[in-house]
């Protein structure tokens, strides 16, 4: 594998850039692998890429049906930050935030982690409480927050409605400045890149069917491109893990939803962080293009079409509008959609199953990019140790039963509340 | 945009409407003592790649909860009933 430096990139310059090498390999698959990745997303290929670096398993396979970074990964808005409350999540994702903070120089792939900071804003005297209780825990527990008033927001943001017709007035805001975006195609290819190197195979246009089995035990995977053995087989096939559980015999709590990403044409440097409507659910950034990035709420109803209806164009699009009356006049460029695993208590799974030899990596609902790193490096542990690490103890299946849910939101078991 | 042909108000846009919730789940019946079928009831769901029998809601319309099956690859529609006729 080249390693990637500003000599690299002069000294190829120097040869018309004929002489890179590929990134990664396409081989041939062996028979067998000691670990079978199923879903080659950001979570799976950080998996195999964590099950490499740290626990030396490198006979691992990554199965893709489709391409690298093809599904939700490159269909997410790129938001990366740590603000969770509830015991079992907040240690996780500021173990992301932190990964992802290093994650460049890690990976020798510019991941272009940008820390502009976030900003969920409240409307209501009430929501202003709950920010301050979270950005309690979240000082408690060693992660950065603010709480900001109506005057200083509308220092920082001066470009949303403060006027007497604005029809969710804002109140205040909490802000973590150490959250931002990354590019998130970079992210895919950079854990691709460093698994790759280690020895890990990537198998694309490949797609899983069903599974080998031994004795009550999973002992592989069919695909349609033939049989491969496996010693352990992990899904992280986001939207899809309800039906890939499903040919193993396991029905899980959680519903396929599809939620919309925009973008905008591209516009003058406006905003220089990443806001969070607090009246619905819309958030706004824009990318190092120009386009704004605009993100909102699903569907709503059960959907694996990856493909959006226009209701929820005009619905996300109202939003903007009414925190932002400045962009009115802005186009849409484009939009798209992914289907979300939307689970029960809104909150992952990265956890053995009742299914010996199948782990699962799901769940995400729709805050899967963010926790990419983590996500992989909690993943991989659970595999090599067949024990979670106590920053993924929580996200089990079998919390439900217990009693132990984590309801970040307090919506209850209805999938789309989340 | 999905478009619903409502029993009682005929073909209509699905704003008019709120989704339900997978029309498939049963509540156990109320002396059940077991924990399992609670679990299931709460929580545990089909969410089946193609068809999928659902509820939904034609809250501006005639306000009548309807059993829609509607394929979750396509969003294609194949039979809409008055919830009260078909649910039980």
């Amino acid at each position: 594998m080249t390693h990637y430096s500003a000599f690299s990139v002069f000294r190829n310059a120097l040869s018309g850039n004929k002489k890179w090498s590929r990134a990664w390999r396409d081989p041939e698959p062996k028979t067998s692998y000691d670990v079978v990745i199923v879903g080659g997303g950001g979570h799976g290929l950080a998996t195999a890429y964590y099950l490499a670096k740290e626990y030396g398993i490198t006979n691992v396979a990554v199965i893709e049906k489709g391409w690298l970074g093809g599904g939700n990964t490159g269909r997410n808005t790129t938001i990366v930050r740590s603000n969770y409350m509830m015991p079992g999540n907040t240690l996780f994702y500021e173990r992301s935030m932190k990964l992802w903070e290093n994650l460049s120089q890690d990976l020798n792939y510019n991941v272009m982690i940008s820390q502009r900071g976030q900003y969920n804003l409240c409307h209501t005297p009430g929501q202003m409480d709950a920010a301050r209780r979270r950005g309690n825990v979240m000082r408690a527990n060693g992660i950065d927050a603010e709480l900001f008033s109506r005057e200083e927001v509308r220092r920082r943001l001066p470009y949303l409605d403060y006027s007497e017709n604005a029809r969710f007035p804002i109140e205040g805001a909490i802000y973590q400045s150490r959250a931002g975006t990354a590019r998130h195609d970079a992210v895919a290819w950079g854990f691709a890149r460093g698994a790759d190197s280690r020895g890990v195979d990537i198998l694309q246009q490949r797609e899983v069917t069903g599974y080998l089995w031994e004795g009550g035990r999973i002992a592989g995977v069919q695909t349609n491109r033939g049989d491969i053995r496996a010693g352990k087989v992990a899904l992280c096939v986001a939207g899809h893990s309800g039906h890939l559980a499903q040919m193993a015999g396991l029905r899980l709590p959680l519903e396929t939803h599809c939620l919309q990403a925009y973008v905008t044409e591209a516009y003058k440097p406006l905003v220089d962080t990443v806001i969070s409507f607090g009246a619905a659910h819309f958030y706004v950034s824009q990318s190092d293009k120009g386009g704004l990035v605009l993100g909102g709420d699903l569907d709503m109803y059960n959907s694996y079409a990856q493909r959006g209806g226009l209701p929820m164009v005009e619905h996300t699009l109202a939003s903007a509008k009414a925190l932002m009356p400045c962009i009115s006049r802005l186009k849409l460029l484009r939009h798209w959609a992914g289907v979300m695993d939307m689970s029960m208590d809104g909150s992952p799974f990265i956890t053995k199953t009742p299914v010996d030899g199948l782990y699962l990596n799901g769940g995400w609902c729709y805050g899967g990019f963010k926790a990419t790193p983590a996500s992989g490096w909690c993943f991989a542990h659970t595999i090599a140790k067949d024990e979670p690490h106590e920053d993924n103890a929580e996200f089990t299946l079998d919390r439900f039963s217990r009693g132990y849910q984590i309801d970040e939101k307090g919506a209850g078991p209805q999938p789309n509340a989340h | 945009m999905i478009r619903i042909d409502c029993p009682i108000c005929g073909l209509r846009d699905e704003t008019e409407f709120t989704y339900g919730a997978d029309a498939n789940v049963r509540r156990p019946a109320m002396d059940e003592a077991e924990m399992q079928p609670w679990l299931d009831y709460v929580f545990f769901r089909d969410n089946p790649r193609g068809w999928h029998r659902e509820y939904w809601h034609h809250v501006q319309g005639c306000r009548q909860w309807l059993v829609v099956e509607r394929n979750t690859l396509t969003h294609e529609i194949r039979s809409c009933d008055l919830a009260r006729e078909v649910a039980a």
